[in-house]
Parts: C-alpha cells; structure tokens; sequence
C-alpha cells in the first residue's frame, strides 16, 4: 500500500473522525453532568439530518449548492438538534431524575426506539435512503494523486471550531465552571444557588446542537440519510469518548479523530466491510487496557 | 424578630420516618444548636430547610414567607444558605472557582462575583495561598474553611452548618469555630448541627435536643449545658423513656 493512499486514508479518517468527535463531545458532556449514556444522543443526529433534508430541500433549485442557504440551514439544523434534545431530557430524563442509572439507559434506549420509528413513520421522510438535495462541488486541490475537496477541509474547519467552543465554555466561562460543579455535585451546586436544572439543559442543547452541526455536513458529504444513521455513528461516537475518556471534553475530540483515523486506515487495509470491527475492537481494548480512556485521569473533571 | 420557624415538621424517607413534629426558631442574628445522636434527624431538618427534601406536613416559615413552594437554589437567594455535611465542595474545582460558583445563578454581574470573592479572601486568609488550587488538594480543615467560605459568598441570612467539627484537628476545629462566631457577631444567624456537644452549648444562645425524630429538650444553652437529658439524649441511655414519649405523640 502506497503512502500517499495511506495519508489520504488519514485525511479521510480525520473526516470521519471529525464528526464522531462532533457528536462524541455531545455523549461525552451528557455522560459528565448526569452518568447517562444517552443512546439516544445518535438519533438527535439523524433527525437533525431529516430536518435539515427538508429545509434544505424546501429552498434550493437544482442541485446547486447555494453556500449561503447551507449556511443558515446548517444553524437552524443545530439549533433543531439542540432543541430536540432538550425536549427529550425535559420530558424523559428530568422526571426519572430519582431513577437508577440503569433505568435512565434503558429510557435511553426507548427514545431512541421512538426516534426512529416517529421518523419511519412520517411520509416523506420513511425507510428510503433519500438523496440530499445539495451536492457539494468537488472542487480542492490534488496532493500526490489524492484529490481533497474544499467541502472536506470546511468541515473539517468547522468542526474543530466547534468542539474548540464547547471546550472554551466548559473550561472557560461560569456556565462551565457550573456545569462542572453540577458533574461534581449536584446537590451541593443546588445548595450554592445554581439552577441545576438548567445547567442540564445548557449540556444538552450543546450536544444537540453538536449532533446538528454533525448531522448537515455528513448529510451533505455522503448525500444521503436514512432513519437508521444514526445508530451506528451513535455507537462509534460513543466508543470515541469512552476512547478520549468519557466525561471530557477534549478527550471525545481526540477520542473522536482518533477513531476516525483508525476506521479509515483499517477499511483502507483490510475493507469496508471491517470498519465497525475496528471501532468496537478499539472499545474493547480502551475498556481492558485503560477504562479511564486516554485523557480520563482527571477524575471528577467530568463534563 | 423571628428569622425562621418550624412548625410541626415531619418528613419521611419512603416509609423511613426523619422527623416527626418538629417546631423550632431562630431570631434574626441569632446561634442556635441542634443537637442530638447520630440519625436522631438533625441533617433531615436541614435538608427540609434547603428544599432537598419534601416534607410531609408542618410548615416552614423564613422572613414571613412559606417556603414550601420555593426551589432549593431560591431560596439560596433569600439568604438561607447550607454548609453540609462532609463539606461537599467541588474537588475538581479550583477554590476560586468554589467560591466564584456559589451565587453564580443569582446573575449578579461579574463585577461584583469577583468582589465578593476578594471580600471573602480576606476575611479567611488560610485561603488566601491555595485560590488556584484544586480543592480537593487541600486538607480536611481547609476544606471546610472552603465550605463555609463558599456559603458567605452567597450572602447568607441564616447559615445553617451541618457538623463543621467532623474529622478535623482540634486546632482546626476551634480555628472553624472562631471563624463562625465572627459571622454570628457579624449578625448573620446560625443554625448549627454539631454532635460536639461542649463546642455547640460553647457557641450557642439556645439549643434543640432531637432524639429519634423529635425534639425532647430545648432551652437556653447556659441551661441545658448541666442538664443530664442532654447527655442520656445522646447516649440513649434512656431511650425506653423516648420510646415511650415517641408513641405517645405517634402519626396515627
């Protein structure tokens, strides 16, 4: 296998990995401030994919891509996602707020039976793979025999922003420092006056909003979306945060990227048909070998 | 003026009773004592008084008003502030970032968070070396420095402390104590939880004896000091008399 193609694997990995690492940071922060692993987190993507399927539909003409519409559909889709999911921890989550985590997984696990099926069930979004209505333009540049689009450098770019903003507001503002408190804590942040509540609702709008980012640049990448997508990225991305340490921010990115990279080199050896492998074979090895995952030794710094 | 009333509080844990009927004051500015043995409901009161806990039936009147339909971090707001047991700051947490949290939800402007922070700094210099530190780093002692520290950032009315002595040094213990009564003197009022009975008669104007849920004495400190009940209260060495004083007064 030559090197350029294995560099291309990488570039294509980090691709990958950027939108694992997009929704990983999403699992991961939900994870920290209530020990839930949410897999619903998988579906806020997909239908954060069909909303933004419809919009985007809805006002483009042809197949051109208009940078402009992606732009603000792609804000409306996060804040879509956001939205959805803090509906689901208001109406699900919060009144099991008592319940044993166990019970919170397997309500998880409901919504996202839910999820799916609502989005079966509609007419014109159904089972069918549906062709995304833009297709961005394959324009890039070319690097020993390996042709990259711009599209792909965007997203890349984009999601790095937005992982970076998420790291910045946990680590960095008073909402943060709270919504650490909170993963520390709860009762003893509801003591100092914080509306926790609210604090959960912050973490889940982000993740949302993160799952939304996710869900329009995959979309518009693969140019496809089906009511099942996002199960199994749900799974990966969980694997990418418990990869980077479950609970932290920076480690679902690495986690994220590194998952990516090592998927795509793996099929780029061996084939498509391994790249699930790869991932759960990687979760497998993080759970025996550093259950903390690799930037989990801050203990209590969850979120 | 009377700061705070209990009026025939009871709570349950599911079918675990806390406290049955209890009633009891505090006076603006005022120290008062809850004493009591382990599990005789000490911490079920403030927990009530928080809002982490729903009671039953009784009610709770603070500053004239009914709390029972105001949040736990509202009622922060009012001025009722709780140090609890075991301390329960952020280890993960720098001690600055401890103290900048608490009253973070009041949405003051940054300004002033950062000067209540100076403020607080000041008036607990033992702080002062650690503010980058993450306070799960320091010791037992300065933790709850940190605890109490935290709370008077949240401008507290009514401090209610839950075991400040627990598991500290004696120098730290009567180090935390001077630091409490110059917040009593300062006219915030106390309610103290302490199983340190000498150092709670010590600090307090007026105390409440619970025992299985109730109060069985209460009185002016100076007074209870040398009264035996006090000391068969704890020890249970009377306890077929609280028995009988339970079931006497027992919930249908």
């Amino acid at each position: 296998m030559s090197l350029e193609l294995v560099v291309s694997d990488i570039v294509a990995g980090l691709f990958l990995g950027a939108s694992f690492a997009l929704i990983a940071v999403g699992y991961s922060m939900v994870y920290g401030i209530l020990r839930l692993i949410n897999f619903a987190h998988g579906d806020f993507y997909m239908v954060a994919a069909f909303i933004s399927y419809t919009i985007l539909g809805a006002v483009t003409v042809g197949t051109k891509v208009d940078w402009g519409n992606v732009v603000w559909v792609g804000v409306v889709t996060m804040l879509a996602g956001g939205v959805l999911a803090v509906a689901v921890a208001k109406l699900v989550y919060s009144p099991m707020r008592r319940a044993a985590t166990l019970s919170l997984m397997i309500a998880a696990l409901g919504v996202s039976q839910i999820l799916e099926n609502g989005v079966l069930n509609i007419p014109s979004w159904g089972s069918n793979y549906l062709p995304f209505p833009v297709t961005p333009p394959s324009a890039g540049f070319t690097v020993a025999t390996v042709h990259y689009t711009w599209t792909q450098v965007g997203i890349i770019g984009i999601a790095v922003v937005l992982m970076g903003g998420a790291y910045w507001i946990v680590n960095h503002t008073m909402v943060g420092t709270a919504m650490r408190a909170v993963a520390q804590d709860r009762t003893a942040a509801m003591l100092m006056g914080i509306k926790t509540d609210r604090i959960i609702s912050i973490v889940f709008f982000i993740g949302g909003g993160l799952a939304g980012a996710a869900a329009i640049m995959m979309s518009l990448y693969y140019g496809e979306i089906n009511y099942l997508m996002g199960f199994s990225i749900g799974l990966q991305a969980f694997t990418a945060a418990v990869l980077g340490g479950i609970g932290n921010v920076a480690g679902a990115a690495l986690g994220g990227l590194l998952l990516g990279v090592l998927e795509s080199v793996g099929t780029g050896i061996f084939g498509a048909q391994w790249a699930l492998l790869f991932a759960f074979g990687a979760l497998v090895l993080t759970l025996w070998l550093r259950p903390r995952g690799l930037l989990g030794e801050r203990v209590g710094q969850r979120v | 003026m009377t700061l705070l009333q209990l009026n025939e509080l009871t709570v349950y844990y599911g079918p675990v009773r806390g406290i049955a009927g209890v009633s009891l004051e505090v006076e603006e500015g005022e120290v008062v004592a809850l004493l009591g043995a382990n599990g005789a409901g000490k911490s079920t009161v403030l927990k009530a008084l928080s809002g982490l806990v729903r009671p039953l039936s009784g009610t709770i009147s603070y500053d004239g008003r009914d709390l029972r339909s105001i949040r736990a971090h509202d009622r922060v707001r009012l001025g009722l502030v709780q140090v609890p047991e075991g301390r329960r700051i952020f280890p993960a947490l720098t001690v600055e970032e401890n103290l900048e949290l608490a009253g973070f939800g009041f949405g003051d402007p940054r300004a002033k968070r950062r000067s209540r922070v100076e403020e607080v700094l000041e008036r607990f210099p033992l702080l002062q070396p650690h503010v980058g530190k993450l306070a799960g780093m320091l010791s037992g002692g300065e933790q709850q420095i940190l605890a109490i520290g935290r709370a008077m950032m949240a401008g507290p009315r009514l401090l209610m402390v839950d075991e400040p002595s627990l598991g500290l040094a004696p120098q730290m213990v009567e180090y935390v104590y001077e630091l409490l009564e110059g917040i009593a003197r300062q006219g915030t009022a106390v309610l103290l939880v302490e199983q340190n009975v000498t150092l709670a008669f010590e600090i307090s104007r007026r105390a409440y004896v619970l025992q299985q849920g109730r109060v069985v004495l209460s009185g002016a400190s100076a007074d209870l000091e040398d009264d035996p009940r006090v000391v068969a209260a704890y020890l249970g060495t009377d306890r077929g008399d609280g028995d009988r004083l339970a079931s006497e007064t027992a919930d249908p």
